[in-house]
């Protein structure tokens, strides 16, 4: 069982500092500060190429940051290298990427299953490869996870036999299954047909009540509002305006964040 | 024109000498997949590879198979070989060796377009679960790339043997040469090399109904 922890505590779990992306020439990330503490959810919105996906997969690595620095509990990642002109880089081994990968769960828009392992065996996976469990052992807390976001009766059915909303929900289940101090979800609902988001949703908001430290990429304002903590308005690579929900959605104090959450149906009036 | 009369007899009367070539055929043919397959990885490996100087080697070396003709390698590694190394192979390993090299190059794109065929995501998901390259690569990436690779695979092993002939050239008693023996002694190269194409034809066949079933058995599972 997670511990509830107040959102108030110390120092950060998870921290980017003046955190860069660049895709070839372009840019998309211009120097990204962020404090997560434990307990925390921080929705994490913007228009599309704004770069909050970038921002959230850099957060564990999917994608190496081409500048600035990112701590884990203090400590920061990467091995910085001064080379005989005086230039700094970052290097990251295997070794510690695998490390933070662990600690730091990530759901996918697109579930990224395993389409030759049943559902069981894809929450298994990490725990068996990866915490060298016993399978015994691992079987069990699969099935638990399982049973958590509502799937105990399709254990052994594979993804391809999953609607989108269940594989979702087995990609969450395998996430959790890790009990990383961090879980980011990047568009989990987006590839859903609309019938599916609620299920899915739902799963995450209990998630919240265990008082999981969350970042969610989202499209759906509504949603964010109800489930974070904190709200970040990305545009341009840049943190915009960030605030609580009731800030953002219903009080935001710049004219493009206004114009954004104007856009969107559930607060256009 | 004068009616031909066929005697397969007096070719099968040499049974012995077909069964002997049958024999040589299928040794060469799976000594070469075996080492195909083993340098197969280790080029496919390094055609991957993140260092650019092994990427090189790998490209190069697949390039060049790809553009040289099989008879060439026969002829090099049995005539040109010796000249430079003071290595002097028999005509068997000359065949394996060239064979093995060859099909070292076609298994590894074999192997590569296997692996590349399996999306991005499926690499995102075991790395972020904290897999390491070669645990996702294992568990992951290899288990489903394999489905797909068995048909490309038994295309190449089928060209391994029917391209076994060329060590006919080398004088080595594999099928082929076994046949031309026979054509001379008994003069009937119609009977004779019918028969070989039937006997090819029937190996090939057998191999392919098992790789069917194997490839059914994967996909099952």
């Amino acid at each position: 069982m997670s511990e509830i922890a107040p959102s108030t505590t110390d120092a950060p779990i998870l921290r980017s500092e003046n955190l860069r992306k660049s895709f070839g020439p372009i840019e998309v990330l211009k120097g990204i500060d962020l404090d997560v503490k434990r307990g925390d959810r921080i929705a994490i919105i913007g228009g599309s190429g704004s770069g909050k996906s970038t921002l959230l997969r850099c957060l564990n690595f999917m994608e190496l940051p081409t500048g600035g620095k990112v701590f884990l509990e203090g400590e920061r990642i990467g091995t910085v290298r001064t080379a005989r002109d005086g230039s700094q880089s970052v290097t990251y081994s295997e070794r510690e990427l695998m490390s933070v990968r662990r600690r730091v769960g990530m759901v996918f828009q697109q579930f990224n299953l395993f389409p030759h392992m049943s559902s069981i065996e894809n929450v298994m996976e990490g725990l068996v490869t990866v915490m060298r469990r016993p399978k015994s052992e691992a079987r069990a807390r699969a099935a638990h996870e399982l049973e958590r976001v509502g799937l105990s009766d399709k254990l052994d059915v594979y993804p391809g036999r999953l609607s989108g909303g269940q594989q979702q929900r087995v990609a969450i289940a395998r996430a959790l299954a890790m009990d990383p101090e961090v879980l980011l979800f990047d568009e989990p609902t987006s590839s859903l047909d609309p019938e599916l988001v609620g299920e899915v949703l739902r799963t995450i908001l209990t998630l919240a009540e265990d008082g999981r430290t969350m970042l969610l990429v989202t499209h759906e304002l509504g949603f964010a509002y109800r489930f974070a903590t904190h709200v970040i308005y990305l545009y341009d690579g840049v943190v915009h305006e960030t605030g609580t929900g009731e800030q953002i959605f219903r009080n935001p104090q710049k004219e493009k964040t206004r114009a954004f959450i104007a856009r969107s149906s559930e607060f256009s009036l | 024109m004068q009616q031909y009369e066929w005697d397969f007899g007096a070719v099968l009367a040499y049974w012995p000498m077909l069964l002997h070539g049958l024999w040589g055929t299928v040794a060469i043919s799976a000594l070469a997949i075996l080492f195909g397959i083993v340098g197969g990885g280790l080029v496919a490996a390094m055609r991957m590879s993140r260092h650019v100087a092994l990427r090189t080697i790998g490209t190069a070396y697949i390039e060049f198979y790809r553009n040289t003709p099989g008879i060439v390698h026969f002829f090099w590694v049995y005539y040109a070989l010796p000249v430079i190394t003071n290595v002097k192979l028999g005509p068997l390993e000359a065949a394996v060796v060239a064979l093995a090299t060859q099909s070292s190059a076609f298994y590894a794109e074999v192997l590569r377009g296997g692996i590349q065929s399996i999306v991005r995501g499926q690499w995102e998901g075991a790395t972020a679960l904290g897999m390491s390259r070669a645990d996702a690569l294992r568990r992951i990436i290899v288990p489903q790339a394999a489905r797909r690779m068995v048909a490309p695979f038994v295309e190449r092993s089928f060209e391994i043997v029917k391209t076994s002939s060329l060590a006919s050239t080398l004088a080595y008693g594999e099928l082929l040469y076994q046949g031309m023996q026979i054509a001379s002694i008994t003069y009937r190269p119609l009977e004779t090399y019918s028969l070989l194409a039937l006997i090819y034809f029937a190996l090939l066949y057998v191999l392919s109904s098992l790789a069917k079933i194997l490839e059914d058995r994967l996909q099952e599972a």
